[in-house]
């Protein structure tokens, strides 16, 4: 009865397998823009690929942008598994990053080992609450997520802007640079590697991602998640609440998110400025790529990372402007959905035999 | 199912030998991806004929039909209408030839009258249309036939079976000889498909010829004059109907002995388990979709309950497990009322839902089996403990549920969706059998089912009632509901109109009750009394 393999690992693989198919024709038809362009794509690859790992410095920076892009690829991962669709994810983001700020540059004068936690806490937390509002309005009024999602995006950034920039305030900003104040070492996630910015942040997301996958798989918590997104008539049938569930599910979203953002405040800047870091939205292929695996997330985070530290340098050595970067993360949501469709085909052409045995075109059979 | 004696009397197999041929299909060979819909079947229908086509879901009558008019093009195989060979390039074609289809859902533009509804496609070139004429040659249509419809009556008004001979006028207004239905009684009352009976057998003694495609062998028996039988894609033979049994058919249409009847011993029914008091749901204007007085529920005894589709069965499944919380009214399990419970709360109470969509409600298409073992079971220890889920347990306990159950798959990690109809609903019987419950809730359990899934399943309820559990049966098949109840409960228009002894009650009164016609005499019977 036992299969070698069981069915999920293999349709685990055959995702994976559809992700890899899905970047190298993005990366194909990348080439082929940037020939058309004039530019030599093998030159430009090997600039990014050097950009990303030729030395010590450049491992550094792909972490550097790995760590934020895991952690809001496990935020939109957890939440697409619970059938939501949470594009706020930068503004839960920002939220942590900017309660994390506060709370870092507040100098409450506590050693590191409770300093740093609290301050992570504290941006779960933001960012959770962030996460939970369009929980609440989806689960209690019916309030589409993508829409409130949106708004509070703005909100949040409004806020932190409004916030910052008061003079004299009770809260430790600085207006003229339209941050928060630095923050105290104590508070800071430590770095990693000498000569590089690798900062612990991307522990906290390599481990997030893999408490995330038990969570999803091994507990009761993760069956509800995923039955609810799966299917609302068989979650209410065997009791499982499905306002309840939507909920949590896009409270530790958000906290993910807020994660992020401190991995960004606490890890990096030192403070949390008012810079849009942009993350939050690439956060949303990165989730797609990684098929809202946990694991998976893991390995299309750092190929996100790897596309952004390197870019630089491609730009610099290669003379392909680095906003080719972005037409290659468009060019990959793209072929990720062209690859899904084909992965259901056999389905959808079962599904049209049938429709077409069962219940013909109105028009042909009044004809 | 009930035998098939001979047909009755008043409908006598024509002489058939010396007919010209309306039909013929040879070697029809219809591939999809991954199947053979159609693998050389043969079909030889006589002019004014009825003739039924028999087979279990999937056996390939639809798509035989569909080929036949137009809808598919065969791979392989000749057809020949009325002797000369035909190559229909789609319906219009067909139509032109003098074919017609009544499909199983039907194609109507409800906000259309039926005469605009009857017209549409053959309203012909001219810019203006003629309503007044048209009104009038689909009246004379209809009084030909009896199908008594007002040619003025919107579409959207009209109940179901009035729908359906909109459906059939319009193909004998565009001058069809030859008439296919597809599993034409599917959504009618036992009333209205004797009235259906009645219009076939007039449309075959003015001519036409009658294809019609069904699973029910009760259908052959009562109106066709010959059945052509399929089976997987194969042709099993043609018979006359007045020289076949039930049994014969069945087994042509299986392939194998099948017991037709259920095997139910006498009931020995213990005390009452579930009690429904003045319950109470309102709809989304305010109307009472279901208002039962009282029901009650007996240990070791099947309650079937039967009704027309849409009379309140949603409402009462829905608060018996769980899922509804009624406006009013007491819903009593074991003598605590846990109306206001969810579905949690119910199975706890001891009452097991066999639900009557698997694929929405009943499974997560997407889980493995064992996951699916696991649904509705997440509170109880031997499933899970600290939140987290005892996968090795949960899947040893899948392997013997699939071995005790019968359930055909590769193995307890295979996602449900790839299981068979029969195979996914054995899975949910042992998932809720195994809870050992003391109520048994089956909806519509054997819905699109073959004959041999549909033979274990009605075994697997009428133990249940032997191992001393209440059982309740919802279908909106009325044979199902007469082959294993106990006692049956009609349900119209949310009320329980009558609770009759399962084995004294005919279909008839069955029907007229289903119908709401004795509810007058009901109500005036019980105020004498």
């Amino acid at each position: 009865m036992s299969s070698e393999l069981t069915q999920r690992t293999r349709k685990a693989l055959t995702s994976a397998l559809a992700s890899v198919i899905a970047i190298v024709l993005a990366l194909i038809v990348g080439g082929i823009v940037m020939r058309l362009a004039g530019n030599n794509a093998i030159d430009a690859y090997r600039a990014l690929f050097n950009g990303a790992f030729e030395d010590k410095r450049a491992i550094g920076e792909t972490t550097v942008y790995s760590a934020p892009l895991i952690l809001g690829g496990l935020a939109f991962a957890i939440a697409s598994r619970a059938g939501m669709f949470n594009i706020g994810i930068e503004g839960q983001l920002v939220m942590g990053g900017f309660a994390s700020a506060l709370l870092g540059a507040w100098d409450l004068g506590l050693p590191s080992a409770l300093y740093l936690p609290l301050c992570l806490i504290a941006a779960a937390v933001a960012g959770g609450i962030w996460g939970l509002i369009p929980g609440i309005l989806r689960a209690k009024t019916g309030a589409h997520e993508v829409i409130s999602t949106i708004m509070l995006n703005y909100i949040a950034f409004r806020i932190i802007t409004y916030l910052v920039q008061k003079q004299s305030s009770w809260l430790p900003v600085d207006p003229e640079r339209q941050a928060t104040n630095r923050i105290v070492d104590a508070a800071k996630l430590p770095r990693l590697l000498d000569g590089t910015r690798m900062h612990a942040g991307i522990i906290v997301a390599i481990a997030a991602a893999v408490i995330l996958w038990i969570v999803l798989y091994k507990t009761t918590f993760g069956f509800r998640v995923r039955t609810v997104g799966l299917s609302q008539g068989a979650a209410s049938y065997g009791g499982i609440k499905w306002g309840a569930t939507i909920m949590i599910a896009m409270a530790i979203s958000g906290a993910l998110a807020g994660l992020a953002g401190a991995g960004e405040a606490l890890g990096l800047n030192y403070r949390h400025t008012t810079v849009p870091p942009g993350y939050g939205y690439t956060a949303i292929a990165v989730g797609l790529v990684g098929q809202n695996n946990p694991l998976g997330v893991i390995l299309s985070g750092f190929l996100f990372g790897i596309l952004s530290a390197g870019a630089p340098n491609m730009q610099s050595e290669a003379g392909v402007s680095k906003e080719i970067i972005s037409v290659l993360q468009g060019l990959i949501i793209l072929a990720i959905a062209a690859v899904a469709v084909f992965d259901h085909l056999p389905a959808l052409r079962r599904r049209a035999a049938s429709a077409a045995g069962t219940k013909p075109r109105t028009d042909s059979a009044a004809a | 199912m009930p035998q098939i004696s001979p047909a009755t009397p008043a409908i006598t197999s024509p002489e058939t030998a010396s007919r010209p041929l309306a039909v013929e299909m040879i070697d029809i060979v219809k591939r999809f991806p991954g199947v053979v819909a159609n693998d050389g079947i043969t079909l030889q229908v006589y002019q004014g004929e009825i003739h039924a086509l028999l087979g279990e879901n999937g056996a390939g009558k639809s798509t035989l039909m569909n080929i036949l008019f137009g809808l598919h093009h065969p791979d392989e195989g000749e057809i020949r209408i009325n002797g000369s060979p035909v190559h229909f390039a789609g319906p219009r074609a067909a139509v032109e030839a003098g074919l017609g289809m009544v499909h199983q859902h039907f194609m109507l533009i409800p906000r259309f009258t039926v005469t605009e509804n009857v017209i549409l496609g053959t309203e012909g070139a001219s810019v203006m249309l003629d309503r007044d004429a048209a009104a009038k040659r689909v009246a004379e249509i209809a009084n030909a036939y009896g199908l008594n419809v007002d040619p003025l009556a919107r579409v959207a008004d009209i109940p179901v079976g009035l729908q359906q001979r909109v459906e059939i006028l319009r193909a004998l207004y565009q001058g069809s000889r030859i008439l296919i239905l597809d599993e034409p009684t599917a959504l009618l009352t036992p009333q209205e498909v004797e009235d259906l009976y009645g219009i076939l057998q007039r449309l075959r003694d003015g001519g036409t010829t009658v294809i019609f495609i069904t699973h029910k062998l009760r259908e052959i028996a009562a109106i066709s004059d010959r059945v052509t039988v399929i089976r997987r894609g194969k042709t099993i033979g043609t018979v006359n109907t007045a020289e076949s049994t039930g049994d014969q058919l069945a087994e042509m249409m299986v392939g194998r002995e099948v017991q037709l009847r259920v095997e139910r011993p006498p009931a020995h029914p213990g005390e009452t388990i579930v009690e429904l008091q003045n319950v109470v749901v309102t709809g989304g204007h305010g109307q009472k979709t279901l208002d039962v007085a009282s029901l009650n529920l007996r240990r070791g005894e099947i309650l079937g309950v039967c009704g027309v589709e849409g009379n309140g069965q949603t409402e009462l499944i829905e608060v018996l497990s769980g899922l509804r919380t009624p406006e009013s009214g007491e819903v009593r399990v074991k003598g605590t009322n846990i109306s206001g419970g969810d579905a949690t709360a119910f199975r706890e109470a001891g009452v097991s839902y066999i639900p009557e969509d698997r694929h929405n409600r009943g499974l997560v298409l997407d889980f493995p089996l064992w996951e699916n073992v696991l649904l509705g079971n997440t509170q109880r220890g031997s499933f899970a403990r600290n939140g987290f889920v005892r996968q090795g347990r949960i899947r040893a306990l899948t392997r013997s549920l699939m071995a005790r159950f019968d359930v055909r798959a590769p193995s307890d990690t295979t996602p449900a969706r790839s299981l068979s109809g029969g195979n996914q609903q054995k899975l949910i019987i042992a998932r809720e059998l195994e809870r050992d419950p003391d109520v048994l809730l089956a909806i519509q359990p054997t819905r699109g089912l073959d004959v041999g899934a549909i033979e274990f399943v009605h075994r697997q309820i009428v133990e249940a009632r032997d191992q001393h559990k209440a059982v309740l049966v919802l279908s909106f098949d009325l044979d199902e509901v007469m082959d294993l109840s106990d006692r049956i409960a009609v349900l119209y228009q949310g009320q329980i109109v009558g609770v009759f002894d399962g084995d004294k009650v005919s279909r008839t009164e069955l029907g007229l009750f289903m119908g709401g016609r004795s509810r007058d005499e009901q109500r005036t019977d019980t105020t004498h009394a």
